[in-house]
């Protein structure tokens, strides 16, 4: 751990992406299930979740990375799904 | 050297933050700093400041705006009173804790409730742990040239910290007063342009303001916050010895009136000050030793100078313009902390405190005499009657 003399003023935090170290998945209650067969690609899901948690390959959605997602379950919110079923359903953790 | 005029406080105030020619002024309204703002928006909107100016919709508003455009690399000020500053309070705080260098008049003003519009100290004394820089002044001149200073104080590379400047609302703030400017050129060497660190705005090397620190750093950070505290007294003096070079004006961490060889005196803040020096010469006359010390420097408070300062006298009346109900005076609890450092050496006069002048109420120079007086009878033997006292109060 740092010594307070080796901290920047401010609590500025000078280097960019280092919260990719804090992994936040720990917190979840609730965890998204992707349904591929309801997915219609939209992205909705990429574009809402707030920690980049939904991964997307080649313009694609693939699934979720569980290590930084809460499970605020916005995605699941947005997801229109196809034909009335959603592609993204929330799920209690540990089930 | 700069012209001789008559101004109010507030227009003097104005032109020091229109000499300093700041990137972002975010602003709300609030009586008796109302004027300032107003003025500040007229040199905007006559084009003689390059500022860009932001009316915010409150003043938790204008200094969330002020440290957003601090963080982005920007000269920020903003300015305010008493329950504009209590609306800013959380923000304060997050200014200092992430070293931004907003500068900020504070036109010293009595906190609600009873809603009051004039000049105490309440506001100001109130923000003491903010971890803001205070200096406070007794006159306009005094508010003008703090102003000026204040800019290279906070924006000073080891520091980068929030500094308000304080003055008496109403009594200074729209009283017409003999003051000199500097010349506009003269001020803006003397700041000199912003230098901005860890600019937001540059994009090239991208960062984050206000992380979450939690157990394992934030006790650290406070230290750190500390420590560049620490280095403020010494930049002030040389901000102050460099301003004199251009000013003919010297100040210190706090000015010290016929104390040398006094026996009593007074400690007291702003105007109120100037009141208490005609008195202090009367008592003089008569052959009474007293003196006086005005706090200028109070956040970080300069306790070693001002317990030397003062060990030699035989007593001393603490005047506060606030008061902390439940305790002594705010000016009052940092005086004895000074003394009590001077316990080892012996040297420690008898200490009283007087709160005078809340909401504006006038401090008149029979009440700077009824306490000098009593001061000169505790000097002679008298017993301390009471350690804490209203004055100027109808019993």
């Amino acid at each position: 751990m740092k010594k307070w003399t080796e901290l920047v003023p401010g609590a500025v935090v000078l280097e960019a992406g280092s919260s990719a170290r804090f992994k936040t998945g720990s917190w979840r209650t609730f965890k998204p299930r992707w349904v591929p067969e309801n997915c219609i690609q939209c992205l909705m899901c990429w574009l809402y979740c707030p920690d980049m948690a939904v991964k997307v390959v080649d313009g694609k959605m693939t699934g979720f990375d569980y290590d930084y997602c809460k499970g605020c379950g916005v995605c699941a919110k947005e997801c229109p799904g196809k034909q009335g079923k959603k592609a993204i359903v929330m799920e209690p953790e540990g089930k | 050297m700069g012209k001789i005029v008559a101004v109010t406080g507030n227009e003097a105030v104005a032109n020091a933050l229109r000499q300093a020619d700041p990137d972002v002024c975010s602003l709300y309204p609030i009586t008796p700093q109302t004027d300032i703002v107003q003025r500040f928006s007229s040199f905007v909107s006559n084009g003689v400041v390059k500022t860009e100016l932001l009316n915010a919709e409150s003043e938790h508003s204008a200094m969330s705006a002020a440290i957003g455009a601090a963080a982005a690399g920007g000269r920020v000020i903003t300015a305010t009173s008493s329950q504009g500053m209590a609306l800013m309070w959380e923000m304060l705080h997050i200014a200092s804790g992430m070293n931004l260098p907003i500068i900020m008049p504070l036109v010293n003003r009595a906190l609600s409730a009873p809603l009051n519009i004039h000049g105490d100290h309440s506001d100001g004394m109130g923000a003491r742990d903010t971890g803001w820089i205070q200096l406070w002044s007794e006159s306009a001149q005094e508010a003008y040239d703090n102003t000026i200073m204040a800019f290279r104080i906070g924006e000073h590379m080891d520091i980068r910290l929030p500094v308000m400047v304080c003055m008496d609302g109403f009594i200074v703030s729209h009283s017409i007063a003999r003051m000199e400017y500097l010349e506009d050129e003269e001020v803006k060497n003397f700041i000199g342009p912003y230098a901005p660190k860890n600019p937001l705005l540059d994009i090239e090397h991208p960062k984050s303001f206000g992380p979450l620190i939690l157990t394992d750093l934030y006790h650290e950070y406070k230290r750190l916050q500390h420590e560049i505290m620490g280095r403020v007294k010494g930049v002030a003096l040389k901000v102050s010895d460099e301003f004199a070079k251009i000013s003919g004006r010297k100040y210190g961490l706090f000015e010290a009136y016929r104390l040398e060889d006094a026996e009593i005196a007074l400690v007291i803040l702003n105007s109120a000050a100037g009141t208490s020096k005609d008195v202090v010469d009367e008592l003089r006359d008569k052959g009474i030793k007293a003196g006086l010390l005005k706090p200028r420097l109070f956040r970080p408070f300069p306790y070693e100078e001002v317990g030397e300062a003062l060990a030699h006298l035989k007593a001393v009346c603490v005047m506060d313009r606030a008061d902390s109900f439940g305790g002594y005076g705010p000016m009052f609890m940092e005086i004895s902390s000074a003394m009590y450092q001077n316990v080892g050496t012996g040297r420690k006069p008898k200490l009283i405190n007087k709160i005078y002048g809340l909401g504006g109420r006038d401090y008149m120079p029979h009440d700077a005499r009824q306490v000098l007086l009593e001061l000169h009878e505790i000097a002679g033997g008298a017993p301390v009657r009471v350690v804490k006292e209203y004055i100027g109060v109808r019993e």
